[in-house]
């Protein structure tokens, strides 16, 4: 991917090599070397042997038990536990009646599909009220209220608490540069680190169940939210903030009256990612026995009721739209002024409505029962008859021969091949490719960084199902840049297509990740290739959207400089668009490798023979030290890409000015 | 203008000045303050860049007197601002000593900074500095909130002031819904609203288009000559500085060139540097009949004001053959200009 422009020429023409290229061919000719002489290598030069596998997990166990018991931090676990189950439990009575404190019982469902109307209708009009009033009518009229509420009342407690803890951290960056620099690499590993490996402890600490998920959807909602608040403190502007000093601020005034009002848009930007997350993490806390829409999700595609969990995933990313939209709508709102004299009722309109509204469901549904609750057998669900029809569809000769078909041309000429192959590389091979890999993309710097990284990992001692973890990983992702990549640029060849593209894009990324499973489970049942399509469709998004973006961002004089020298369409998008829209493409192309490492794990209940399935196992026990184990492995991978394609985007930015 | 009846010598007797900056330095890069200890004198501003340091400003003397509008000129970069965020303490200086009323701010500890802004100090932004989640009333109130004046009070005082910045009827409005004029009306109203002494004004209207730029000085002189405040005023616009400059500083690398009334920094330029700004002013226009009075001459005639500017006097100069033409001073003494300097203002061959 590295073309002749992408570099400055070679700085040794004398002995007719560059460093540079002696280094690659180095790393490269190792790597070569050692794979052609494996039959004559000694075992221990192929894998890390067991012996020399440092007995990690026996000591992180070790750790963690005194953690736990010596230092007493189950006492404090079990504390903040005990605050938090109260709060979940009084949400979880308002919501769906569980027979908890303030045992006030459920709120009736036209009340809250009501106010979230309002809500909607305050914050983006009409349609946004009919979107978000629509979500729970829906979520009633199909028999999920139940569902949906226990999945709500997790992400009402941990929300607030998320967005609370990541403000005072994020404004604590932004005071203190060393506290900055401190959590800093933490906040990256913890955006890398996979989902399951934030379940364990939390389930060790917190026990199975909704306590455990919110602890858990707290700690992984957080990091954007710590990040934009440092973003947003930082950005207000010089004058604004001399304005509050001249104005005789004290530092607490100038925090709360000048920083934090100021920093809005950000902050609540992060507020929008926090939902999401929360929503995304709500949903896969089914692992660990959160009871709630990911559970039934999970139960149906288990069980294979196709339309069942269709239903379940239109409820899913209606919600997720839904809650999208109103935090978003939240942010680009601004203040309008009343005019004088305008009376009270009429400057909190919204307000009185909303309340307005919320009684008259109340009284209405004493009435009525139906508005109250939906029972099943009222629900409109139709779970079976989607289901018949969709068996019926996927068992037509057709369409039929072409999942089989597509299945068997990759499993045996794409996905087989390739996993054997890269089994079949010793490590320290593998390792100097991706030292090499890194070096051509990065330099001297991420190369080292790579080649530590993935040296840990073989010691680690988990190296082969690492290796296809890499390999669902790097494939589904190149498939996603190969179909991804022409698409985008044919729709960024008029700004509708693009607009709309982007539009689909953004929705389709507020999405549970859980969710992308359910097509790929849809087509091709349980085998391998559901995971890799599932990557597959969710890497596509970034990729697809930030090609767009690339390609769009190009100036104008340049395109038309192009046109005027005579360019075809491909002369001036090999030449002109794509170099200049590279380092664009390759932010889309960090995060779909990113989300495909994510995605690879989660897959792993289809079930799968890599890390990710290891992983899972240990959710079963109480295995921190191997859960983390596992869980660095993906990360030490994950960085290593993460870093050198940063750098490689990062150089380019540099060497074409736009940095 | 302004500038003829002004002088600062006067003032300077009779009152302690407002605002007293000795030898004051601000230098920005890794360890100023050790950097200016070790510094050898008369290092120019290259010298000290080369050594890793910006001289934002460099040993700059000045002294502001009560009631006084100095007008800070020069281009960007030049420290201008530098200079007067070192008068608010805004940035901490590196060296010398900043007075206000006689007292060294330097010294202050951070209650007393901020009773010192809270009492005495206000001032305006180019870009407005306005809180965008705040109605122009709240906008205006804020300094007020800020030192805990009860809501009734400083609701008072701000519809007071925003009714003399001519801001009536939008107390309701929030800044993005205001034009750039209207909203630099709200910052000068919020820096108006603790009454303060002094009044620091940084390019207030350099970020509005040239007609509404107009119409603003016209309003701020008049606010001015209603409320009388000492002033300083930054602008690199030197049409700006003279109509409204009692005094005028330009600088150039953090220093100052020369600080003076506006006739005679025309008439009389410092260095190059100031000659060269100077040089397409029309001076007949900058100088007063005041200031080309001369000890010892009488002339003949109906005398004129001291204030008249040449150019309003060429009729006058051309047509009277006496060498000497009686000027009345501000305090009502007789003096006299010779005729011929007069008109080499007029006819532009200097002085």
């Amino acid at each position: 991917m590295t073309d002749a422009v992408a570099h400055p020429p070679p700085s040794e023409p004398r002995a007719g090599l560059s460093t540079r290229a002696r280094v690659l061919i180095g790393l490269f000719g190792a790597a070569v070397i050692l794979t052609l002489l494996r039959p004559f290598l000694p075992d221990a030069l192929i894998r890390v042997p067991e012996w020399a596998i440092p007995p990690l997990e026996p000591a992180l166990d070790a750790i963690f038990a005194w953690f736990q018991n010596d230092l007493g931090l189950i006492h404090v676990t079990r504390a903040i536990s005990g605050w938090l189950g109260v709060a979940i439990d009084a949400a979880a009575n308002l919501l769906y009646g569980k027979s908890r404190w303030p045992r006030l019982d459920a709120l009736p469902w036209s009340a809250v599909a009501g106010v979230a109307a309002v809500l909607g209708w305050w914050l983006g009009g009409w349609k946004l009220s009919l979107l978000a009033g629509g979500t729970f009518v829906w979520t009633a009229l199909m028999g999920q209220w139940k569902w949906t509420m226990e999945t709500m009342s997790v992400i009402v407690i941990a929300a607030p608490v998320s967005f609370v803890i990541g403000l005072i951290l994020g404004i604590s960056a932004w005071k203190w540069k060393r506290f900055e620099r401190a959590i800093r690499p933490i906040l990256a590993i913890l955006q890398t680190l996979p989902f399951y490996t934030y379940l364990l402890p939390a389930v060790i600490f917190f026990k199975v169940g909704p306590t455990a998920a919110s602890v858990a959807t707290i700690v992984y909602a957080m990091p954007p939210m710590i990040l934009m608040t440092a973003v947003g403190l930082k950005k207000v502007p010089p004058e604004v903030v001399e304005a509050g000093k001249m104005a005789g601020c004290t530092r607490w005034q100038m925090l709360t009256r000048v920083f934090i009002p100021s920093a809005r848009s950000e902050i609540l930007v992060g507020l929008n990612q926090v939902i999401m997350l929360s929503l995304a993490m709500v949903v896969l806390t089914a692992f660990i026995g959160m009871p709630g829409l990911g559970a039934k999700l999970l139960a149906m595609m288990n069980s294979f009721k196709l339309g069942r969990s269709f239903e379940i995933g239109i409820t899913i990313v209606l919600l997720a739209i839904t809650l999208d939209r109103l935090s978003k709508a939240w942010v680009v709102k601004q203040p309008e002024h009343f005019e004088k004299g305008t009376p009270w009722w009429q400057r909190h309109f919204f307000l009185v409505l909303g309340i307005a509204t919320f009684v008259f469901f109340l009284l209405v549904a004493q009435v009525v029962p139906y508005l109250d609750e939906i029972g099943r057998r009222q629900a409109f669900s139709m779970g079976k008859e989607i289901d018949t029809a969709m068996k019926t569809a996927l068992a037509w000769d057709w369409v039929q021969a072409t999942t089989n078909g597509i299945r068997y041309f990759f499993n045996l000429f794409i996905l087989i091949p390739t996993e054997n192959a890269l089994l079949y590389v010793p490590t320290f091979a593998v390792i100097a490719a991706v030292a090499g890999i890194c070096y051509a993309l990065g330099g001297a710097q991420p190369a080292i960084i790579g080649a530590v990284f993935f040296t840990t990992v073989a010691f680690f001692g988990w190296w082969d199902r690492a290796m296809l973890t890499l390999h669902s990983t790097v494939t589904a992702v190149l498939l996603a840049v190969l179909i991804g990549m022409p698409i985008a640029i044919w729709a960024s060849r008029s700004a509708r297509a693009s607009r709309g593209a982007i539009f689909v894009c953004d929705t389709a990324q507020t999405f549970p990740s859980f969710i992308y499973l359910l097509p790929a489970i849809m087509l091709f049942g349980i085998s391998p290739i559901t995971v890799i399509l599932s990557i597959l469709i969710y890497t596509m998004v970034p990729v697809i959207r930030y090609t767009i973006e690339g390609l769009r961002g190009v100036p104008v004089e340049l395109t038309e400089a192009a046109d005027m020298a005579g360019a075809t369409r491909w002369q001036k998008l090999k030449n002109v668009q794509l170099p200049l829209a590279m380092p664009t493409i390759a932010v889309g192309l960090n995060q779909a490798l990113m989300f495909a490492f994510f995605m690879v794990i989660i897959a792993a209940f289809i079930g799968t023979r890599d890390i990710g399935q290891e992983l899972q196992r240990t959710l079963a026990g109480t295995h921190l030290g191997k859960n983390f184990v596992l869980g660095f492995s993906v990360v030490f991978m994950a960085l290593t890409f993460d870093i050198a394609i940063n750098a490689w985007a990062e150089r380019r930015r540099r060497a074409l000015g736009l940095a | 203008m302004r500038g003829a009846d002004f002088d600062p010598r006067k003032i300077k007797m009779s009152d302690t000045p407002v605002i007293s900056a000795r030898n004051v330095w601000k230098l920005f890069g890794a360890k100023p303050e050790a950097y200016l200890a070790s510094m050898p004198a008369g290092h120019s501003y290259e010298q000290i860049r080369e050594d890793g340091y910006i001289a934002g400003v460099k040993d700059v003397s000045i002294e502001v007197a009560r009631g006084e509008m100095l007008v800070i000129m020069g281009l960007s970069g030049s420290g201008k601002s530098t200079l007067v965020r070192c008068f608010s303490r805004l940035h901490d200086i590196t060296g010398g000593t900043i007075e206000i009323d006689g007292q060294d701010i330097g010294a202050f500890n951070e209650k007393e900074l901020i009773d010192l802004r809270r009492s005495k100090m206000g001032m305006v932004f180019q870009s407005f500095g306005l809180l965008p989640h705040r109605t122009v009333l709240e906008n205006v109130a804020f300094p007020l909130e800020m030192r805990g004046q009860d809501r009734h009070d400083r609701r008072d005082r701000a519809l007071e002031v925003i009714r003399l910045v001519g801001l009536e009827g939008r107390e309701e409005y929030y800044p993005r819904e205001l034009s750039g004029g209207q909203q630099q009306r709200v910052g000068i109203a919020r820096s108006l609203a603790i009454e303060p002494d002094i009044w620091f004004l940084d390019e207030p209207f350099s970020a509005l288009d040239p007609l509404i730029r107009r119409e603003m000085q016209d309003e701020f002189l008049r606010l001015q000559d209603m409320l009388g405040k000492t002033i300083v005023f930054i602008t690199h616009d030197f049409d700006e500085a003279l109509r409204l400059a009692d005094r005028i500083a330009i600088m150039k690398d953090g220093a100052v060139e020369q600080c003076d009334t506006p006739d005679r920094i025309v008439l009389n330029p410092a260095t190059e540097y100031v000659r060269k700004f100077t040089e397409e002013i029309d001076k007949a226009r900058v100088v007063h009949a005041g200031v080309l009075v001369q000890e010892g001459l009488t002339g003949e005639g109906e005398p004129v004001a001291a204030s008249d500017t040449i150019q309003s006097l060429a009729r006058r100069l051309v047509n009277d053959a006496s060498d000497a033409i009686p000027v009345k001073m501000a305090d009502g003494a007789i003096k006299a200009m010779p005729r011929a300097e007069a008109l080499g203002v007029l006819l532009g061959d200097g002085a």
